[in-house]
């Protein structure tokens, strides 16, 4: 698609990241397990049936019934059925040297446990290998407290952080060009003769794709708004207002701020002018408008 | 036509700020084994799973569905994970409801949770893309624009919203499993309570929860205990964007109770419908929504709510469980609508038992108000 | 069960980087493209699958919805999964018989985000995903739990790269596979090919990993005498059957696939010849466990296509396998063919479609 002006990719980086970790609760049957692990025991749970999980299941995996009330200890040490050499470790990897993942059935239990294994070399980990776990010195109550697994003799609060490089693109990147020349573009959708902005590559309505591209003045109406008390990154001051703006010959509202008016004198119908940063200050982004600011006009009629 | 579906099971846990006592899987499995138990079965005689949430962001948890397939017994079965919104609770349900109607299955487990208070509700719905260029500040913030569209539309007084907070806490005082207890709840505690997003005030908001729901569902032939039957069920959505969209009164609402309500023979929603469970998150949305559900006149929604009619003891209960003013494990909050409907119509309610319920309603919503799920259970066999 | 046949496939040219569209503009050209095909601009019930965390923010398909022009408002719902369970689900409400089309469509950009430790999150949050546990690892340990033969898994992954490059819609990957004999220049995954022997987690080498893909794809579904109108040849869905397994890896046998031998089984795979198949292997070991699983004679055509190991837009890859099924159907070259789906670590929920003339 041919959108925009400028060849330079609009790219940034974005990161979900809850400060501090999810905290979860882990109930009695992994916070037993859990808590066994901190004391430096590993212990399973007796499903009706008998077998021994590991790690201990609420329910029995096979049919989802709950498990009978008895832990049993198990290991330390185990065997190993399967494995995996991971060559180059990668942050939030247990181990910061070549190591392997391993499929470890640990003696006393009819399940197993995947975990690392300091093994030196893959070739130190056949099916069979018998492992030990290595425990951390300073123990929490976290499936890492086993720091890993490693041959014979040998050795959680969830900080979730993926990372992302998010690109706008196609008729963002059209529209947010606009906004670096103090313009807003938006589509006219040639089916039902209403004009979209942001500018869009297809009609909500219809689904026609939207090839007109209409230039708008940066002045219009206030639909309605929130009076909003608590603060919020974007906004300058509490409270601030958030509004639908109906831009002057656009058909469909935008959500933006207004500002330059004390937040209980703004009324729906209320006229409104874009205020835009200085023009050596813009960039490609939504920040150039600042807020929208009263025009003084008579307020508009609302249907 | 589609295969006769019933509610023969229904099991919920109790609704707080952080059930600290259990693991996600302990906290679905309790409300799955409520449910079992309710119907008369166990694990072994549900044919399949669905499970719904709202974003994985809420928990950390990808696709958590993967995780918690065998702790609600779906090994060797099928599992589903739905997510559609605010109104996925009550997707869930429709969509565990149509592989019983389509002929698919004979038991169906449904089950939809939230354990907000693994991270933070107001986080996880401001993780906002780079480039955004729309400024939504959180789900008030969203909502409250269209309340003040409401009132000006309407010419509403001001105070319809605080007789919704406190008709539905008074509700909730009822409700074993509910969550905002507020003992001597009144107007003027409403009232004394800060703007959030004006005009919305703290007490008018929904909490944030942590919870679960589940129903067994089942065909005609596999019905055991005390069944709803399922009268109409119905989904619609629309697009956000679109030029003129009404998001006082969406279009998508009114099609799917006039879909959901052809399906049960409802003409007269008010006179026919005994009880109805609405997902109100903000307390304006009842009258909007007795509007949009045909409850009432357009502009006339809020003298319905004035008059008490809604109220436990009115002649058209809304919300009698306390609603999700009072509960609100986000992607539960659908699930629970359809299950207190349910229960309603079943005799089983408890102290907010609607004498002689014998139809009602469901309802859900979520996105920008553009996706809708209703269903109509009864008494009787349709 | 009602007939119900898929009368309309389409997917983007996917690439393997991001192109700086919107997933709404990923999706329209291929939403227009079935409806052109089909005639339909409204559908009985419509259905989506694509993944939060792929797209980093909540909702990702609520501005989908205006890609695909619903008004008036439509009847739709959307699976947190592949876009094969939302035809799974569209398949089922066609099952009422009140309504005669649907419109299914998954999409995803893997590009966005690093794929590997994204996909750890999907895993039980207390026991494997503190650990760390990344994709390539957890499949790793499923190919060691195999132990396949090495030529087998390189001629696997040199089969789909060729097919793949005879398919206008997949990615054009070299012959050449990193870590034989010759010196690889086709490393997606990780630099140092030349050091690591072509390993990426051993015993899982780099050219045995699908490849990083954005993509979308859309697929129309019609009941009745409806699918005879919109259709030369239809692809009627004569089974279709999905199940899942417990999740811990520990706690099952990894060297199989016990879920997709139920589905398959349930699906009715077994009761006819099977031409083509198209499995959602995203790793080449998983290719032979799924051959295993669905027990498919020797003379079955498998992922013509070129398949996930050619091109793998998440959350898309599982319906396009059976749009693709579907194809062959369509222009003639298979009477009967199987469609895979998967979802969860190392095969854990599996989907098995049996398509026929
Ligand atoms: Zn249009």
């Amino acid at each position: 698609m041919e959108t925009s002006e400028t060849s330079e990719p609009l790219v940034a980086r974005h990161v979900l990241e809850f400060p501090g970790g999810y905290t979860r609760t882990t109930g009695p049957v992994i916070g037993r397990f859990l808590t066994e692990l901190r004391a430096g025991r590993i212990v399973g749970v007796r499903t009706a049936e008998g077998r021994v999980l590991v790690p201990p299941l609420e329910y029995d995996p096979a049919s989802g019934e709950p498990v009978a009330d008895g832990y049993v200890e198990v290991g330390p040490a185990g065997t190993v059925t399967a494995s995996a050499w991971v060559r180059e470790p990668r942050d939030g990897h247990p181990l910061d040297r070549p190591f392997a993942w391993a499929v470890i059935r640990l003696d006393g239990a009819d399940t197993s446990l995947v975990h690392a294994v300091d093994a030196g070399s893959p070739k130190a980990l056949a099916p069979g290998t018998r492992v030990w776990p290595v425990w951390r010195q300073q123990r929490q109550g976290h499936i890492t407290d086993i720091s890993h697994f490693a041959p014979e003799v040998t050795r959680i609060v969830s900080p979730i952080r993926p990372e992302y490089r998010i690109q706008a693109g196609g008729a963002l990147r059209t529209f947010l060009d606009g906004i670096r020349r103090g313009v807003f573009l938006g589509g006219r959708c040639a089916t039902c003769d209403k004009v979209y902005v942001p500018y869009r590559a297809s009609c909500p309505e219809c689904g026609s794709a939207i090839d007109q591209r209409v230039e708008l003045p940066d002045t219009g109406t206030i639909t309605t708004f929130a009076i909003n008390n608590l603060p919020d990154p974007r906004a300058p001051e509490v409270p601030f207002v958030s509004a639908y703006i109906l831009l002057d010959g656009a058909d469909v509202p935008m959500i933006a701020l207004v500002g330059g008016v004390p937040a209980h004198e703004v009324r729906q119908g209320m006229r409104v002018r874009a205020e835009w940063v200085p023009e050596s200050e813009r960039a490609l982004s939504m920040a150039n408008v600042r807020w929208f600011t009263p025009t003084g006009e008579e307020d508009a009629e609302l249907s | 036509m589609a295969n006769r579906c019933a509610v023969i099971g229904v099991g919920q846990t109790h609704y707080t700020t952080k059930r600290g006592d259990v693991s996600i899987a302990g906290l679905v499995r309790e409300a799955a084994i409520r449910a079992l138990d309710d119907a008369g079965l166990t694990f072994k005689d549900i044919d399949a799973v669905v499970i719904g949430k709202a974003p994985d962001l809420f928990e950390g948890v990808m696709m958590p569905e993967a995780y918690l397939a065998d702790a609600l017994g779906a090994a060797g079965k099928p599992m589903m994970r739905v997510h559609t919104a605010g109104s996925v609770g009550g997707s869930t349900g429709l969509v565990g409801a149509s592989l019983v109607q389509g002929g698919v299955h004979d038991r169906v487990l449904v089950v939809a949770f939230e354990k907000q208070s693994e991270s933070n509700a107001t986080w996880a719905l401001s993780t906002h893309l780079p480039f955004n260029a729309s400024l939504v500040v959180g789900a008030g913030g969203y909502f409250a624009p269209h309340i003040r569209e409401y009132m000006r539309r309407t010419g509403a007084p001001a105070h319809i919203g605080t007789l919704v907070a406190v008709k539905d806490r008074l509700n909730a005082l009822k409700n074993p499993y509910a969550h905002l207890k507020i003992p001597g709840i009144d107007r003027r505690m409403v009232e004394s309570t800060p703007m959030l997003w004006e005009p919305i005030r703290y007490l008018e908001t929904c909490p944030s929860s942590d919870g679960a729901c589940a129903m067994v569902l089942s065909s005609e032939a596999k019905v055991t205990g005390t069944p709803a039957w399922v009268h109409g069920a119905a989904m619609r959505s629309e697009p956000i964007f679109r030029a003129g969209r009404d998001t006082v009164n969406p279009r998508a609402g009114k099609d799917c109770a006039a879909d959901v309500y052809r399906q049960a023979g409802v003409t007269d929603p008010r006179r026919q419908i005994d009880v109805a469970e609405v997902y109100v998150p903000f307390s304006w949305y009842e009258p909007m929504w007795l509007e949009n559900l045909g409850f009432a006149a357009d502009g006339e929604g809020w003298k319905l709510t004035e008059s008490g009619a809604t109220a436990l003891d009115g002649d058209i209960p809304w919300n009698a469980s306390g609603g999700v003013l009072s509960s609100n494990p986000i992607g539960a909050s659908g699930l629970i609508r359809f299950a207190e409907a349910a229960l309603q119509v079943r005799g089983m309610a408890g102290e907010h038992q609607v004498d002689g319920a014998r139809l009602a309603l469901g309802h859900a919503y979520g996105g920008g108000a553009q996706f809708f799920a209703m269903w109509i259970v009864g008494r009787e066999r349709p | 069960m009602r007939d119900v046949a898929i009368v309309a496939f389409a997917q983007t040219r996917h690439t393997a980087h991001d192109t700086g569209l919107s997933e709404p503009e990923l999706i329209l050209p291929v939403i227009n493209e079935v409806k052109e095909r089909t005639g339909l601009r409204r559908f009985g019930f419509t259905c989506s699958g694509s993944c939060d965390y792929l797209a980093g923010a909540p909702f990702s398909f609520v501005s989908a919805l205006d890609a695909i022009g619903a008004w008036p408002p439509i009847s739709e719902s959307h699976v947190e999964m592949d876009g094969a369970w939302a035809l799974y689900e569209a398949w089922v409400r066609l099952q009422h018989g009140d309504v005669d089309s649907a419109l299914v469509y998954g999409f995803g950009k893997s590009s966005l985000g690093d794929l590997r430790t994204i996909m750890t999150l999907q895993l039980d949050p207390y026991y494997l995903a503190p650990l760390g546990l990344d994709q390539l690892s957890y499949a790793a340990l499923q190919a060691a739990a195999l132990r396949a033969d090495r030529a087998e898994l390189d001629e696997i992954v040199r089969r789909s790269r060729a097919d793949g490059r005879d398919n206008p819609y997949a990615l054009d990957l070299p012959d050449e596979i990193s870590g034989s004999d010759e010196v690889s220049g086709s490393d997606e995954v990780s630099g140092s090919d030349e050091v690591s022997g072509g390993f990426a987690v051993e015993p899982l080498k780099t050219s045995d990993i699908a490849p990083v893909t954005d993509g979308a794809a859309a697929v129309v579904l019609a009941a009745g005498d409806l699918a005879a109108e919109l259709c030369e040849r239809p692809a009627h869905i004569r089974g279709i059957a999905h199940r899942t397994e417990p999740h811990y890896l520990g706690m099952r046998d990894l060297a199989q696939s016990a879920s997709a031998a139920d589905a398959a089984r349930a699906a009715g795979v077994g009761k006819g010849p099977v031409d083509v198949a198209e499995l959602h292997a995203q790793f080449a070991h998983e290719e032979l466990i799924l051959r295993r699983a669905l027990e498919l004679p020797d003379g079955t055509v498998i992922n013509p296509s070129g398949g996930p190991l050619a091109a793998n837009p998440v959350m898309a890859t599982g319906l396009i396998r059976i749009g693709e099924a579907a194809r062959r159907v369509h222009d003639g070259t298979a009477e009967r063919a199987v469609a895979h789906a998967a979802g969860g670590p190392c095969l854990q929920h599996n989907l098995v479609t049996v398509l026929e003339a």
